[in-house]
């Protein structure tokens, strides 16, 4: 079931040394890129119909032609490496075991998009893999994988490795761009979007570390076999990171079009301590909460945009019939409260009454009435946030409003108005 | 131009409008509460939002460009029911007790929730008491009813380029404060005001003296004397009824008359005595190598601000008094001798389109007699407005009544000042003449008139060409202030005002000043100009008597000691 398209170097070579990597293929497609004319590795990715793996499946192509119609004499690549969303640990997974394909992906779009300079910002917290991308940066430099005249050629492209203080919004790529402009991360208004004005206000293209290892992939394989990966919509593989109440947890590499239950039970080997599954969380903690029924679902974007919001990080958090849906609720409000940047109004003030109102139903003192407040408040927040933080944080809410509706009136006290 | 529908109407507007301004222009009012027009977007309040066909979510209005064949609504379910949430939610967080607010009335905020009806909050109030920053003489920061718009942050830097406010901490506990939470006089602000005039509500607020003034206004041992600046009489009509840039000189002296001032003098009568004290020290210092450009020194904003973030130029800065201080010096020596009285016994009240005048009256340097302040109360153009509506005058309808003698005659170069490029403009029709000895070609220099960021000019004085610039918001003031603190400044004189406009868009006038408003009251000021018989400092003839009678001459000894002063450094670590 599994397919080991960008992560089958994970754990066979040691990701601290370039000569493995190079043995095992490595550097090839930056080489064959060299080569080719920058259209042609356009058109190889726009027929990959490759999507951005950080969350909101962008066409991966668009947004590169978008940095490529750009002119100007500066431009940047940004690898999002800020994996701070609970449940997600796919890109570390990457980064600590094979890093160099990250480093060949940012250099093989910045020649197509003649970018002159690449940023990788990676979360605080992961130590060792920053360790790691220093050790590796050093390494490609030295090998002429970065820097001025990349492999003899006249391509010039190098970059630098940055980290914040922590936050979980720059992940959120104008609040990403903000902090490694030495800025508080807190997002902009859009439009413009990035690729037009984005870092040190010039172009600027960003993208999720398991995006940018699908590019080497897709220029060995050639863009059109890739599509045949998956579904028809929704191309290549995915990184699953499969924890919570499962007895196999971990980073799973597996072609769109699998379904949730098939990853669970056959990959992840079912349910710890024979326990019963009540739910599961896809995508972190700003995914929605499905019900056992629908586990048939398979992994697919256009099928997670169902849930009105950006699930597509490829978490799934397994939950047993021990644990209250309210309590876990709780957390993920509590924890969009205490990231929440400040900046609009209704993540500002909305996460803090979400926690009242959620707490009203964990002591059985909610009324009807507070359970129409807390849907419409979930409803506006998702509908008029201005970042993806407060528009995808209410998910929870929403979500098991839909599919866990009883619970909520069960904790209702109808004798209140 | 884009076809478009908003609220099915057909519409037909220019390319890049936003949503926003194509529905007002089109008379569809859609509510705003972060959205100042001229200020940078913040689009955080999201109020504005409208209901976009075949996108998912609301988008705000205020930052969305239309489309061809776009069609919005702007009060569907969907979208009043968004804004009315988070009106709730702002409300929440925020100290709505109205009617204990000096913005009671004002507040956009307030007016908001009445017109989207809401009349009880869903939400529980979820406001943690904050400390109220009272620090300074001329503005009051209450974090308690900041709602955190941002409005204030973008004008701090980016009309004045100060950076003094900034959103601090995150999630529920953001709070706009100077940095690590001090007081605004632990930074160097300058106390002009913009942050206060864009408040949507009354999170910064001048420092409200009304109170002070009423209790000295009937103190029957008390002598009240007030000076209103060149730059309310064209601006005070507007907070009472009447039209943006109505000249209201008359009524404005009759309204002070009515409140009970025994006398109603004009600062413009200390401005053509700065003209003729501040023309002759710039003569002074070209002729004697002095230290050039010289600055000038009417607004306090700009003092504080040199003080604080360029002691190195303090030299450059003419000693001159600002007219508010020369005032209140003459009025409590020269007039209180006239009267009989004794400064103790006599209170000087300012009216000032400024805060940052609160904050200049209050110095050391100003007590003449070394004792007692020469300007002992100053109110804004909008305090002034609230007292006249507390005694209930129907201000339209009062008569016009002159200025007291001796300081009521001025010119119309004094009425100038309050208008970026006036005092330049007041200062070489009286110089050109004194060194030329025959009169400006034309007395209107249109080169330092308007409202671009810098202007200049340049004079032929005796034989040499010499060269003016007028700077009006600091951050455009920064870029001449820069030449000058390098030694690279090619001119002889600056003019240089806090705010953006001069005077008249000073950080105390009416609310809702906007682009429009300063060109408004900049062209009454004009206006006034030309009305008056009298147009150069130099004519006037009570600055002519008050030399006869005391000062003696310009620059002399008593001008000396009371009609200027010297600056410090007060740079902050």
């Amino acid at each position: 079931m599994e397919r080991k398209l960008i992560s089958a170097r994970c754990g066979v070579i040691n990701p601290l040394s370039i000569d493995d990597y190079i043995k095992t293929g490595g550097y090839v497609a930056l080489r064959k890129a060299l080569r080719m004319e920058r259209i042609e590795i356009l058109e190889e990715i726009s027929d990959s119909k490759l999507r951005g793996r950080g969350g909101a499946g962008f066409l991966t192509s668009t947004k590169m032609m978008g940095l490529a119609k750009e002119s100007g004499p500066m431009k940047y690549i940004v690898c999002n490496a800020d994996e701070g969303e609970p449940g997600n640990f796919k890109d570390r997974f990457l980064i600590e075991n094979d890093p160099h394909q990250i480093i060949e992906g940012m250099a093989i779009i910045a020649f197509a998009t003649r970018a002159n300079h690449g940023y990788i910002y990676v979360r605080g917290e992961y130590d060792h893999a920053i360790e790691v991308l220093q050790w590796t940066l050093l390494e490609a430099r030295k090998h002429k994988f970065l820097g001025n005249n990349i492999m003899d050629s006249d391509f010039s492209f190098d970059i630098e490795l940055r980290s914040g203080a922590g936050s979980y919004v720059c992940g959120e790529e104008f609040a990403l761009i903000e902090s490694i402009e030495g800025k508080p991360g807190r997002t902009r208004v859009k439009p413009p979007f990035p690729t037009s004005i984005g870092l040190f206000g010039k172009p600027t293209l960003i993208q999720n570390v398991e995006t940018l290892v699908n590019i080497p992939a897709i220029l060995t394989m050639g863009g059109k076999a890739y599509s045949k990966i998956g579904m028809p919509n929704c191309t290549g593989t995915k990184l699953i990171s499969l924890s919570g109440n499962v007895k196999n947890k971990g980073v799973y590499e597996i072609p769109f079009g699998i379904s949730i239950r098939k990853v669970i039970f056959e990959l992840g080997g079912g349910i710890e301590n024979n326990k019963k599954l009540k739910m599961v969380q896809l995508g972190g903690a700003c995914g929605p909460f499905i019900p056992e029924y629908m586990l048939d679902m398979l992994i697919d974007y256009e099928r997670f945009e169902e849930f009105e919001s950006k699930t597509g990080a490829g978490a799934i958090i397994v939950v047993d019939d021990r644990f209250d849906l309210f309590d876990l609720m709780l957390r993920v409000v509590r924890f969009f409260e205490h990231e929440s940047c400040g900046k609009c109004t209704p993540c500002r003030e909305g996460h803090a009454q979400l926690v009242i109102l959620l707490q009203k139903f964990i002591d059985k003192k909610a009324s009807m009435k507070d359970l129409i407040s807390i849907e419409s408040l979930a409803r506006v927040m998702h509908q008029t946030a201005l970042c993806g933080l407060g528009q995808s944080s209410p998910t929870a809410i929403i979500s098991t409003l839909r599919y866990f509706r009883d619970e909520y009136i069960d904790r209702c006290d109808i004798w209140t108005n | 131009m884009i076809q478009l529908k908003i609220n099915n109407i057909e519409l037909s507007v220019p390319e890049k409008t936003t949503i926003l301004n194509a529905a007002r222009m089109n008379n569809i009012n859609i509510p705003t509460l972060c959205y100042y027009p001229d200020l940078g977007l913040q689009s955080d309040c999201r109020i504005c939002v409208v209901e976009i066909d075949g996108q998912k979510g609301l988008a705000t209005s205020c930052s969305t460009k239309v489309r061809e064949g776009m069609v919005v609504k702007t009060n569907s379910p969907r979208v009043l029911n968004a804004r009315k949430t988070i009106t709730e939610l702002i409300l929440s967080n925020h100290d709505a007790n109205c009617t204990a607010c000096p913005k009671n009335l004002k507040c956009e905020l307030q007016s908001l929730a009445n017109k989207l009806g809401i009349d009880q909050n869903r939400f529980e109030p979820v406001l943690r008491v904050k400390p109220i920053d009272t620090s300074n003489p001329s503005l009051i920061r209450n974090p308690n009813r900041c709602i955190k718009c941002g409005r204030c942050i973008d004008v701090c830097k980016n009309v004045q380029g100060m950076n003094v406010l900034e959103l601090m901490g995150r999630g529920h506990d953001a709070e706009i404060t100077p940095a690590y939470g001090r007081f605004l006089s632990d930074e160097s602000c300058t106390y002009c005001g913009q942050c206060a005039s864009v408040c949507p509500v009354g999170a910064i607020i001048e420092n409200d003296e009304t109170d002070r003034v009423w209790k000295q206004l009937h103190d029957k041992d008390k002598t009240t004397i007030v000076q209103v600046a060149p730059a309310v009489r064209v601006s005070l009509g507007e907070a009472l009824g009447l039209p943006i840039g109505s000249i209201v000189t008359g009524k404005l002296v009759t309204a002070l008359k009515l409140l009970g001032f025994h006398y109603v003098f004009d600062t413009d009568f200390t401005a053509d005595l700065t003209i003729i004290e501040e023309g002759h020290e710039l003569l002074h210092r070209v002729t004697n190598n002095g230290v050039l450009p010289m600055i000038t020194s009417c607004c306090p904003g700009w003092i504080n601000y040199a003080e604080q973030r360029y002691p190195s130029i303090l030299s450059h800065i003419s000693t001159c008094k600002s007219p508010q201080q020369m005032f209140g010096a003459l009025a409590k020596t020269y007039f209180t001798k006239i009267i009989q009285k004794e400064p103790k016994d006599v209170i000087v009240v300012s009216i000032m389109p400024c805060t940052a005048k609160k904050y200049e009256a209050k110095r050391d340097e100003m007590k003449s007699d070394g004792i007692h302040q020469d300007v002992d109360i100053v109110l804004t153009t909008r305090e002034l407005s609230k007292m006249l509506d507390q005694m209930g005058v129907d201000f339209a309808k009062l008569d016009e009544t002159p200025f007291d003698n001796p300081f009521g005659i001025t010119t119309g170069a004094a009425a100038i000042f309050g208008a970026t490029g006036g005092v330049m403009e007041a200062a070489l029709r009286t110089v050109y003449e004194v060194v030329n000895h025959q009169p400006l070609e034309s007395i209107e220099l249109t080169e330092v008139r308007g409202l671009d960021g810098i202007k200049e000019t340049s004079v032929e004085l005796g034989g040499n060409v010499y060269r003016f610039a007028v700077a009006h918001s600091l951050s455009n003031a920064k870029t001449l202030v820069d030449q000058v603190s390098n030694g690279t400044s090619p001119y002889t004189f600056i003019e240089i005002m806090c705010c953006p406009g001069g005077c008249i868009g000073g950080g105390g006038q009416p609310y809702g000043t906007i682009q429009k408003t300063r060109r408004d009251r900049i062209e009454a000021t004009y206006l006034l100009d030309q009305s008056m018989p009298l147009r150069k400092s130099h004519e006037s003839p009570a600055v002519k008597e008050i030399y006869r009678a005391f000062l003696g001459e310009p620059l002399g000894e008593l001008s000396h000691k009371l009609l200027h002063t010297h600056y410090h450094s007060r740079q902050h670590t």
